[in-house]
């Protein structure tokens, strides 16, 4: 006896699911939104008058306040865009995929102002707009995986395919991360050139620190709020599509 | 379905006869649910679906830049059954493509093309045979090859899905046919399923 | 039921398939070559006409034109299989996924290396540069930097040959994963043509050797996934 036969219990998943927040409720997400920019200027007051001028670089060293943790919250994303592609690859849920996109985005952004800052620091300390610096340069890499992330992305218009082949490349991107660093300080080291501010004064770490909470904070309001908007995308669309089914089947 | 049984599917176009039919093969995921094929599940079983199931779609699937014997023989390869040349010329010549073991697809006609995909077919010896719309430009000759497979499969146990919309050509009727509208079957052995 | 035997016969058939195809239509592989030779020159010109300048860019010019030229290779791979549909058809047989990607890996692979033994002399060629001594060791790294790079080049192909944009889309994707190779494969072979008196050419090889190692397991692991997809 051959058969072709449905699977009976799985209906369509009502739209409603797809709504369940998933880091956090609304009214939190809304006190952070608040919070966060008070917590940055917070932190960047604090450290800003608390460290000392620096005695060759004077005031241009407190860019590395933001300059630092911004590069911090960009491999953050990164890692979160790797757990999440691996986490739909296993799973096939669908919000792992939007988390995903959501974390490459405010992480290409990110990763683009750690670029900048590095490069308008680098100009009054060595008199140009790039130093192939190992960590700038692996950054700079980075943000070309995003940009990569992001064009496949936009290319791909299925959502499943869209979401598959983004997962397949996240993780091989992020696989590369700590080899594309090492080949590149092992290229730097080769040829000898000027290195990246040290980090030796603890009021100085601490500003890092304090920034880097806020910075944080700054992330995660971003990533949920984009989030948020894609998870609306796809329910609008998941509404239309069962709307239509309904017409038909009724009809 | 029962062995030797020829279900039909009619519908207009765009129903999503295609898309079922590349379902039950495997080609593509469905977006939501699932099923399985005697027994072995489309998505977390699919290499035992695909060992039993073939489908004729109406794109011929041949590769232009190799000579017909050469696509027959790469599907052999893939098959698992490594073919001897003349095992494969004689598949050509069931089909009428005898002469063309050395024509490159490329150069052929699209029902020449399609007797490939035919010849194709019979050498997969499948229990459950997909057939989209095979009667397409196809001629007399074309068309008795497509019956010829349809028998085939169901001697030897198998079953046939014929979707078409000239199930006149058909030399074995099908024993049921459903129809398929906007993505939902209708007709007798159905329960109320959504194909979409 | 997995059997590697019957698995490594489709690996064959696939690789047989695409070296065949490409066999009949050679102005796809001239067509490369040319362009190899076409970037050899131009970088010359950018870059020259002084020996000693030309000398030590070699390596470098050496491996971009490598890239450049060979990723024009990976799309036509696919391209021959959504002609007519035959990618449809190829999924529906039996068998595992990675046995597809492996043979299609194998057919890159002799279509690159058949393009770097042309590359290769006329590199030495036309930037001066002396036959090196420690020619086998050059040999190496060109095979494990190309190992690396035809692997993930097959494997984003897969995606960039059915995408919009695919000419930009594929180097966008496989380029800045190529920085590791890039720095390494150049410097190694920078450093043997001059018979590498500083041993650096040691570390870079075994960091393409890992690379592969890695990339090569990725990839056949995230084929399943992005040839369905």
């Amino acid at each position: 006896m051959t058969a072709i036969m449905p699977k009976q219990a799985e209906q369509s998943r009502p739209a409603r699911d797809l709504a369940s927040p998933l880091v956090m409720p609304a009214r939190w997400l809304t006190v952070l939104t608040f919070a966060a920019p008070v917590a940055l200027i917070a932190a960047q007051v604090w450290s800003v008058q608390a460290s000392a001028p620096d005695r060759d670089m004077g005031h241009l060293q407190k860019i590395m306040y933001v300059h630092v943790p911004a590069a911090w919250m960009a491999f953050l994303s990164f890692f979160l865009v790797l757990v999440q592609s691996v986490r739909y690859l296993w799973r096939r849920e669908e919000r792992a995929d939007l988390l995903a996109a959501a974390a490459a985005e405010v992480g290409a952004v990110f990763t683009g102002l750690t670029l900048l800052l590095g490069s308008i620091w680098g100009r009054p300390t060595w008199g140009v707009w790039w130093t192939w610096d190992a960590r700038l340069t692996s950054t700079a890499v980075l943000f070309l995986v995003f940009i990569g992330y992001l064009a496949l992305r936009g290319l791909t218009d299925d959502p499943v395919r869209r979401a598959t082949w983004s997962a397949a490349v996240g993780i091989l991107g992020a696989l590369n991360v700590p080899i594309v660093y090492m080949s590149v300080k092992w290229w730097r080291t080769l040829h000898q050139m000027q290195s990246s501010p040290s980090t030796v004064d603890p009021t100085y770490a601490w500003g890092l620190r304090l920034n880097a909470i806020a910075l944080l904070l700054v992330l995660i309001v971003f990533i949920a709020h984009r989030y948020r908007a894609l998870q609306r995308e796809q329910i609008a669309e998941r509404l239309l599509d069962d709307a239509a089914l309904l017409r038909r089947s009724g009809a | 379905m029962a062995p030797g049984e020829v279900l039909g599917i009619v519908g207009h176009n765009g129903s999503g006869k295609s898309t079922l039919l590349r379902i039950a093969a495997t080609a593509v995921r469905p977006t939501r649910g699932g099923g399985n094929v005697f027994g072995a599940d489309l998505i977390q079983s699919a290499h035992e679906v695909r060992s039993m199931v073939a489908l004729l779609s109406t794109e011929s699937g041949v590769y232009g830049d190799l000579t017909a014997l050469e696509n027959l023989r790469f599907a052999a390869r893939m098959l698992g059954t490594p073919a001897t040349a003349d095992a494969l010329q004689e598949s050509l010549e069931r089909v009428g493509l005898g002469q063309e073991g050395g024509t490159l697809a490329r150069t052929m006609s699209s029902g020449m093309q399609r007797r490939l995909s035919i010849a194709r077919m019979l050498l997969r010896r499948a229990r459950l045979l997909l057939l989209d719309e095979p009667f397409n430009s196809l001629d007399k000759n074309g068309a008795g090859l497509v019956n010829q497979l349809m028998r085939d499969t169901c001697e030897r146990g198998g079953s046939v899905v014929l979707v078409a919309h000239d199930l006149a050509r058909a030399e074995q009727q099908p024993n049921r046919t459903v129809e398929m509208r906007d993505g939902l079957l209708n007709g007798p052995g159905i329960d109320a399923v959504t194909a979409s | 039921m997995l059997s590697l035997q019957a698995e490594w016969g489709r690996v064959r058939a696939v690789a047989w398939k695409d070296l065949v195809a490409e066999r009949r239509t050679k102005s796809n592989f001239n067509a490369v070559v040319a362009m190899a030779a076409l970037m050899l020159l131009f970088f010359g010109f950018a870059l020259g006409p002084d020996a000693e300048a030309l000398r030590n860019a070699a390596a470098g010019v050496l491996w971009l034109t490598i890239f450049f030229s060979g990723v024009l290779a990976f799309n036509r791979s696919y391209q021959l299989e959504l002609e007519a549909g035959a990618l449809e058809q190829l999924l529906l047989y039996p068998g595992e996924r990675w046995a597809i990607y492996l043979g299609k890996l194998l057919a890159n692979l002799a279509f690159v290396f058949l393009m770097e033994l042309i590359t290769l002399p006329l590199t030495g060629i036309l930037y001066h540069v002396a036959f090196p001594a420690r020619w086998f060791a050059v040999l190496s790294v060109l095979v494990l930097g190309t190992i690396g790079f035809v692997s993930l080049g097959t494997l984003y192909a897969a995606m960039a040959s059915r995408s919009r944009s695919r000419e930009v889309l594929l180097p966008l994707l496989l380029f800045p994963m190529m920085v590791p190779v890039l720095i390494a494969a150049s410097g190694a072979t920078a450093a043997l043509l001059v018979n590498d008196v500083m041993g650096d050419s040691g570390a870079w090889i075994r960091l393409l050797a890992a690379f592969d190692v890695i990339f090569l397991i990725a990839a056949t692991w995230a084929f399943q996934f992005v040839i369905d997809g």
